[in-house]
């Protein structure tokens, strides 16, 4: 038999009625897997018990502001594209206790709740949600202060990515360079084919668990299969963002008409940094109890969308929607370059398609482009430039 | 072993004894109102002995009739004003109480009792009352605001019972109480609730309404009919056109906005547009 290799690569098979068997392994070695499962009228993660949990044979059809579950006519386990939920939530809780204080006779006793990470098996992740761990990786554990709680969950984590094998009209990862070939950052990475699943090895841990696993390794046939039910994925893409020098045409543009546009429709709900796989904002709060003799310090997740977040002196300095929505983009696709070296968008396409109004980043990114070739809004924006220097 | 991260702080000044402070004396008032925001203290069981020992229970006749007079360090105003002896009476717990805060929907906002400052209130005097010459009431609901300065305002249809041991454990303790101001939204983020409008096209008012409650109705399938009111900023007029747009009737937003917080300024302006285009498109008789 031919043995298959892609990249160097070794490729398996790992046949459909063999995903069970994975799944068993992960929990044998102690991990909780969680992955893909239909509630709340949504693919979201959750537990998974069994591949029975996974959304067989659904799929999700997304566009701005709206999601619907809909039937497939297979019987796919990794057939949809991406939820309202992003692994975040596994590795960046959304709500934290990162200390306590309990009042002495003498004064105060603080103490770090020292709990043991629970150790996750993400099953079902794509390669934009890849790239969004990166990011989150360069935000709590590259700089000199290293979040101890991402830095646990993260260590403890097995990543069994899934190459995407379909698009919604709201991915754009082909603009951001992530995906949606999932190129590296797992143990495990699986393509679904009709009667099983290609699977690659990106780790030492990752070839542990395939040894234990009944795989073959793919024949050519399989390997074919495989491509084309990716570059499935890769046509389907519609969406595109250009990134050609976007930090200058936003930083040049602060004072853009289009900001003022986009807070007419923008709610400032927060949903699209909620839903984001790299909003990494939180807020940290002293919590007592009635006696005030007990005090609970806990992290929430946070958003620039809220005016008390950036209160200082007395007041926000953000005090309007277009403020803040131009704080959240901008920083999204531009001073992010400056703080953390990429952008700190993975084109997934979650704040487009669950902003309750259906504002698309990109198309606003492409309103400010459009407007540096119309001679018409080139005055306000030349203007726009003097503002911005005195600012 | 020893925890690295504990460790201890001492104050000199904690060494002395600590002064004890006099109970804060808090008192309850109602006004036009349902009584359930009162009946969230009464509610707070587990806590309630804890409230007891934190603040002398001066004046709260829902729960004793031992009722001491004023003034009060603190005082809970619920309900909305409705009469003209109503209207006198707020100022006079204006006069008697240092702290004042309301409590609801009905002391911050007027209440579902606001829908009457649509209507013709003679008309439902007539309607209702065999009598109606025996009823002094005034033309419209309005919250305590209106009338008097108020201390700090509690949200909510009813009051979320853990917003209100927040207020009094601030007042006992001298500090700001910690009362976040985002939208629903968040909330349900939080808890990893799916968005409805989003993924069901269920019209939701949380985008627009201020967090207070743990966004229960999103959790459970239905939208969120504004309990707590506007949040700051909100930006009712866009997401008003995402529900028409969306292929909503504007006669069924109406009662979404006009609930109870319909004279909230944000949603009175919000449903009076609405109404409005329901009659452009189908002249139907919504004022």
């Amino acid at each position: 038999m031919t043995v298959a290799t892609e990249s160097n690569r070794t490729v398996l098979f790992l046949a459909r009625s063999q995903l069970n068997q994975l799944i068993r392994t992960l929990a044998d070695d102690g991990y909780q897997v969680v992955g893909p499962t239909i509630d709340q009228e949504a693919i979201v993660y959750g537990d998974i018990a069994s591949a029975d949990d996974l959304p067989i044979g659904w799929t999700d059809v997304q566009e701005p502001g709206k999601y619907r579950l809909q039937r497939r006519d297979d019987e796919a386990c990794f057939g949809y594209v991406v939820g309202p939920h992003s692994w975040k939530k596994y590795l960046f809780p959304p709500v934290t206790l990162v200390a306590t204080a309990d009042r002495t006779g003498t004064g105060w006793q603080l103490s770090t709740p020292e709990t043991e990470p629970p150790r996750y098996a993400f099953l079902g992740v794509r390669a934009c949600e890849l790239a969004a761990m990166k990011i989150q990786d360069k935000v709590f554990l590259g700089g000199p202060f290293v979040d101890p709680t991402y830095q646990k969950r993260r260590a403890a984590a097995f990543v069994v990515a899934v190459n995407c094998t379909q698009a919604a009209p709201t991915c754009f990862c082909t603009s951001m360079n992530t995906g949606p070939r999932c190129s590296s950052g797992f143990d495990l990475a699986l393509t679904e084919v009709a009667d099983g699943f290609l699977m690659e090895i990106g780790s030492e841990p990752g070839n542990a668990v395939a040894a234990r696993l009944a795989v073959m390794p793919a024949t050519s046939e399989q390997l074919e299969r495989g491509n084309s039910a990716r570059q499935q994925a890769v046509d389907q893409i519609s969406k595109k963002l250009d990134t050609t020098d976007i930090r200058d045409l936003l930083m040049n543009n602060l004072r853009h008409p289009q900001w003022e546009e986009v807070a007419k429709r923008c709610l400032s709900c927060t949903n699209c940094t909620m839903v984001c796989p790299t909003c990494f904002c939180s807020s940290v709060n002293e919590v007592p109890d009635l006696t005030g003799d007990h005090v609970d310090r806990e992290r929430s997740w946070d958003s620039c969308f809220n005016i008390d977040f950036s209160y200082m002196n007395g007041n926000p300095t953000r005090n309007s929607i277009q403020s803040r929505y131009r704080q959240w983009m901008t920083h999204k696709l531009a001073t992010w370059h400056d703080q953390f070296g990429s952008s700190g968008c993975v084109g997934c396409g979650r704040c487009i398609t669950w902003c309750p109004v259906g504002i698309d980043l990109t198309q606003e990114v492409a309103s400010i482009r459009a407007s540096q070739n119309d001679s018409s809004v080139g005055s306000a924006v030349s203007s726009s430039h003097d503002e911005k220097g005195n600012s | 072993m020893t925890d690295p991260t504990s460790l201890q702080i001492t104050s000199a000044a904690e060494n002395t004894a600590v002064a004890v402070r006099p109970r804060p004396r808090l008192a309850v008032f109602k006004f036009a109102s349902c009584d359930g925001c009162q009946l969230s203290l009464l509610d707070c069981e587990d806590e309630l002995l804890a409230v007891a020992s934190a603040v002398e229970i001066a004046y709260f006749p829902e729960a004793s009739s031992r009722m001491e007079p004023g003034p009060y360090d603190v005082a809970l105003v619920e309900g909305s004003i409705t009469t003209p002896h109503d209207a006198q009476r707020i100022q006079d717990v204006r006069r008697i109480a240092r702290t004042v805060v309301t409590i609801g929907a009905c002391a911050t906002a007027g209440g579902i009792q606001s829908l009457k400052n649509w209507a013709n209130h003679e008309d439902y005097l007539r309607c209702v009352y065999a009598s109606p010459e025996y009823i002094s009431t005034l033309a419209t609901s309005t919250p305590i605001a209106d009338h008097i300065k108020v201390d700090f305002e509690l949200r909510g249809c009813p009051i979320s019972r853990h917003q209100l041991l927040e207020v009094i454990g601030a007042l006992v303790n001298d500090r700001r109480p910690r009362l976040p101001a985002h939208s629903v939204c968040l909330d349900c983020k939080r808890k990893g609730t799916v968005c409805v409008e989003v993924a069901q096209g269920i019209p939701c008012l949380g985008p627009v309404t201020h967090s207070g409650c743990g966004a229960i109705c999103p959790s459970y399938d239905r939208g969120c009919y504004g309990c707590f009111g506007p949040v700051a900023q909100s930006n009712c007029h866009s997401l008003t056109n995402q529900f028409l747009d969306s292929g909503n009737a504007a006669e069924t937003l109406l009662p979404l906005l006009r609930n109870f917080n319909a004279s909230a300024p944000e949603f009175r302006e919000a449903s009076n547009r609405v109404a409005e285009i329901s009659i452009e498109r189908n002249g139907a008789s919504h004022r």
